[in-house]
């Protein structure tokens, strides 16, 4: 679905992301785990067509380019840190908005649909500054997930929420993988990235350090790997 | 065509929501013809003379609050992300909101011109529907500028500062053919009269359209 080999792109004299090779398929959730400024952002804008790679290689469901990059775009979903939602347009009217121009059919009862999956169709009325956090933070992820993605990517997506919001993420994200579609999600938080994702992915410094598939005997090796690399981060405190 | 209504639609429904724009411009677009009738006396002929360039002033002021606000409320939220990140094409994007820019401004001044009318003494003849035709060339002109530069705008900090920086000097020509329209025209001539200066504005709209159709894609990309 993604194939990206050696990517790089610099913002000024920084490397942000540093000769990144990385090849997700279909069905499979990855996550992606570092120290702040690793790179996890910098890299999911370039998966998502958003940022443009200084050196590399990347192609979305079998074509790169401007072609791959207009078709990647069609076919990808996006939860960035922002939710991209119109603050005094209803939460209803945003998805409704999204759907169409996605040119999906009958977009307001696409847009209450999923408002119902996300708990937020009390609140599809009022305008969405009015609404909490988790909300708004449901109201995208429905966002992202209107038209039907086959694979979405996730900056931070659990940032913010309560328990309630939590648990709902993750029920979406685990249907949204068990349908055979893909996603790339970025987190500190390593069991909640786990909770969805049976491959881990973690960068430091811009550069690719780990890359496996987590699970039984290979989650204490991971651990392992991961707790020494966030112990050489320089000015973190997280373990 | 389907995007483009489907992104102008939101703009409006965000307007029909808000109303901050439409008063804005017509709050703005009114103080500027009252100040400026009060700077001439009544009975003075300079009045008259000076009606057009206090149009145009007016005209100018509430273009570029509107096109400051335009790109605003895809700053809030990181919407215009959102839309990048969507299949739709970066020059539909760029139209939809030169379209949207537009509305919003034309209404504006459907409110503005019987005003300055009513301030400056205008004479309510036919002339009045070529000052008209004149001033939505103009409002064209700087929503189809004013839309690229607020995208360039609105990523910096200095935003409020530089669109009107870099758009004033360029829209000029625009401007100044349409104050020598309307003076045409106000003047008693005929609209075949002030056509040079018409097709010169709706020329200049053309080059900015096209232009800014064209660069849009590259100005949003990073």
């Amino acid at each position: 679905m993604i194939d990206a080999n050696g990517l790089v792109r610099r913002f000024g004299p920084l490397v942000a992301v540093d000769r990144v090779n990385l090849a997700v398929g279909a069905g499979e959730a990855v996550a992606l785990f570092g120290p702040n400024g690793a790179g996890k952002s910098t890299l999911l804008r370039m998966l998502a067509t958003l940022l443009q790679p200084d050196a590399g290689t990347l192609a979305w469901f079998g074509r790169s380019g401007h072609g791959g990059r207009r078709d990647a775009r069609r076919r990808l979903g996006l939860l960035s840190h922002q939710s991209f939602l119109y603050p005094d347009l209803t939460p209803a009217q945003n998805l409704a908005f999204y759907a169409r121009l996605y040119g999906v059919e009958d977009p307001q009862r696409r847009a209450a649909e999923w408002l119902r999956r996300v708990g937020v169709a009390g609140w599809g009325q009022r305008p969405l500054r009015t609404l909490s956090r988790g909300r708004e933070q449901g109201c995208a992820l429905a966002r992202a997930l209107i038209h039907g993605p086959e694979m979405i990517l996730l900056d931070e997506p659990f940032t913010g929420l309560d328990r309630g919001g939590v648990d709902m993420l993750i029920d979406v994200l685990r249907d949204f993988v068990e349908r055979g579609s893909s996603l790339i999600l970025s987190t500190h938080d390593v069991e909640l990235g786990l909770a969805v994702c049976q491959r881990a992915v973690v960068l430091r410094r811009g550069r690719k350090v780990w890359d496996g598939i987590v699970g039984g005997a290979a989650r204490a090796e991971f651990d392992e790997a991961y707790a020494r690399i966030f112990a050489t981060a320089p000015g973190n405190s997280h373990a | 065509m389907r995007e483009i209504l489907t992104l102008v639609r939101k703009d409006l429904d965000v307007e029909v929501r808000t109303k901050e724009t439409l008063a804005s411009l017509l709050l703005l677009g009114l103080l500027t013809l009252l100040v400026l009738s009060f700077a001439f006396d009544p009975t003075s002929a300079m009045r008259a003379e000076a009606a057009p360039g206090a149009l145009w002033v007016a005209v100018t002021f509430a273009g570029v609050l509107a096109l400051g606000r335009a790109f605003l409320i895809e700053r809030e939220n990181d919407c215009l992300e959102g839309l990048l990140a969507s299949p739709v094409d970066r020059g539909n994007i760029y139209l939809a909101k030169t379209l949207s820019t537009f509305v919003l401004m034309a209404i504006a001044q459907l409110g503005i011109v019987p005003v300055f009318v009513l301030f400056f003494d205008v004479e309510p003849t036919p002339a009045l529907v070529g000052v008209l035709a004149a001033v939505m060339l103009g409002v064209l002109g700087l929503a189809a500028l004013g839309s690229l530069l607020a995208a360039i705008a609105v990523r910096t900090r200095a935003r409020e500062v530089l669109l009107p920086l870099l758009m004033l000097p360029l829209i000029v020509p625009a401007f100044i053919a349409g104050v020598r329209a309307t003076q045409d025209l106000l003047a008693g001539g005929s609209l075949a009269a002030a056509q040079p200066w018409l097709g010169s504005m709706l020329a200049i709209d053309v080059i900015f359209l096209v232009v800014g159709w064209l660069l849009f894609g590259a100005v949003v990309e990073e």
